[in-house]
């Protein structure tokens, strides 16, 4: 195996001496409140012991001796700035306890209107299936049914129900559930393909497109899709996957 | 403090990396033995597929252009408007700063997004003097915003099924709108087809001195 092999010869310069060789594995950089804090020196002998003390960033390849950083605090690639390891305290349960709030939401919100217009007397709500369904009158355009309704319901939905399944035994200290890793990478995947936060932002750019053609009013829906939005973004941002990659693990 | 040029990369180590779940293994390993993810150190196909997706996609913006958008159905007119016309009526009608928010939304960002992957891709190949943090930006930009341009065919969704107002209104999705969410679907695919490691690959291309053998004993 090559990296043994370049550990050999990089221990064999460590004992003639060459002191410019010791750092050749990088550091994580820590960010604590954005203050980078000091590196420690890592050599190669350390990083042949075992390869499960090093994390290579997924965008840069850059490889890491870890240094599992405090609650709160986040390890971030040093050169290109992506976030490795951001570990919460009992992140877990506010994970679930949010997924849980989402599943509710997204299926609450497919049901109500989430804008009604009314002009000269007339009136008409329209709820994410009425949504859905607008492109069902054409038969080219069908099939956008199925994606609109997939990407603002089914897989945040889904995504939202993966991440509880994951996330329930590793908090009540159980051993995974059967699949559990292949649940959570599904949910990994699915990830930039969950848009019911941008269809909220889409239902305020419709209402002010209408605005001058008739009167529109949010409706329930609307409220709902708004509290997803923040909803998403804590779960992500809750969410450190290096801590649950490595619950996973046996 | 680590200097981001003395980075160590798994490639350079012999060691090949997880892009799902971050785990290093040995150069040989096919798949990650954590989470079963397939590893390559850089796939060789990364860059014909961000183009073949690149591709399809833009052959797809052209219909999304050519094509109405949303037709609309008044009691006194019937309108068939394209992006582009639909922006340039909004702005006849006093509406600029709409006009110009669809204008960006619709046309910028879109043609942004094949640029800077084209970009990006030649880059990979050729080299560029544009720095790499610079470039791993503006992917990151890419592989943020490509997701939000849905928002436009969302818009149509909503506008034609809450305009139903019988004889009085009414507003029906265009072909337009299949064309315009499948190009966002395959910029989508193309960026994440493009490997982001290969933007910092080509400087650091070369063994790091250290680990020849001859140089030790030099
Ligand atoms: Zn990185
Ligand atoms: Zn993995």
């Amino acid at each position: 195996m090559p990296w043994a092999q370049d550990s050999e010869i990089l221990s064999t310069c460590l004992r003639s001496g060459e002191s410019a060789y010791v750092s050749t594995t990088n550091l994580l950089f820590l960010q604590e409140r954005h203050e980078p804090v000091g590196p420690q020196i890592r050599t190669f002998r350390d990083v042949s012991r075992d390869l499960d003390q090093l994390i290579a960033c997924p965008r840069c390849d850059a490889v890491y001796h870890v240094e599992e950083p405090g609650m709160g605090e986040r390890a971030v690639c040093a050169r290109c700035h992506n976030v490795l390891i951001a570990p919460r305290k009992r992140a877990g349960k506010q994970i679930i306890a949010i997924a849980l709030a989402i599943v509710v939401l997204v299926i609450a919100a497919t049901i109500f209107p989430f804008l009604s217009i009314r002009a000269a007397g007339v009136s008409h709500g329209s709820s994410v299936l009425d949504a859905a369904l607008a492109f069902s009158s054409s038969s080219l355009l069908v099939v956008l049914t199925l994606a609109v309704a997939a990407l603002i319901v089914f897989i945040p939905v889904l995504r939202a129900l993966l991440v509880i399944y994951v996330l329930t035994p590793v908090v009540f200290d159980r051993p995974p559930w059967p699949g559990a890793i292949r649940a959570f990478r599904l949910s990994e995947g699915l990830r930039p393909w969950s848009m019911a936060e941008i269809f909220a932002i889409g239902c305020a750019v419709a209402l002010v497109k209408v605005a001058d053609l008739a009167d529109v009013h949010f409706g329930p829906a609307f409220w709902m899709f708004s509290a997803l939005v923040v909803l998403m973004m804590l779960k992500d941002s809750y969410m450190c996957r290096y801590s649950v990659w490595k619950s996973l693990e046996t | 403090m680590e200097i981001p040029g003395n980075v160590t990369t798994a490639r350079q180590m012999g060691l090949v990396a997880c892009t799902r779940c971050t785990k290093v293994w040995p150069g040989e390993t096919e798949r990650c033995g954590r989470c079963g993810h397939r590893m390559q150190s850089r796939d060789p196909g990364s860059l014909q597929r961000a183009w073949a997706w690149w591709v399809v996609g833009l052959i797809c913006y052209i219909p999304a252009n050519t094509y109405p958008m949303l037709s609309t159905r008044t009691l006194v007119s019937k309108s068939e408007d394209t992006i582009v016309g639909g922006a340039v009526e909004l702005a006849h009608h006093g509406s600029y700063g709409i006009a110009i928010v669809i204008l960006v939304a619709s046309v910028l960002i879109p043609i942004g997004k094949f640029a800077v992957i084209a970009a990006l891709a030649i880059g990979v190949r050729r080299g560029t003097r544009m720095s790499q943090l610079r470039r791993h930006q503006l992917y990151e930009v890419v592989e943020y915003i490509g997701r939000w341009s849905m928002i436009d065919v969302f818009v149509v969704a909503i506008l034609s099924s809450l305009v139903q107002l019988g004889a009085l209104a009414s507003i029906a999705p265009g072909k337009a709108s299949l064309f315009f969410a499948l190009s966002v679907i395959f910029t989508m695919l193309s960026a994440q087809s493009f490997d982001s490691r290969m933007i910092w690959d080509r400087d650091s291309e070369p063994t790091p001195q250290p680990l020849q053998p001859q140089e030790v004993h030099a």
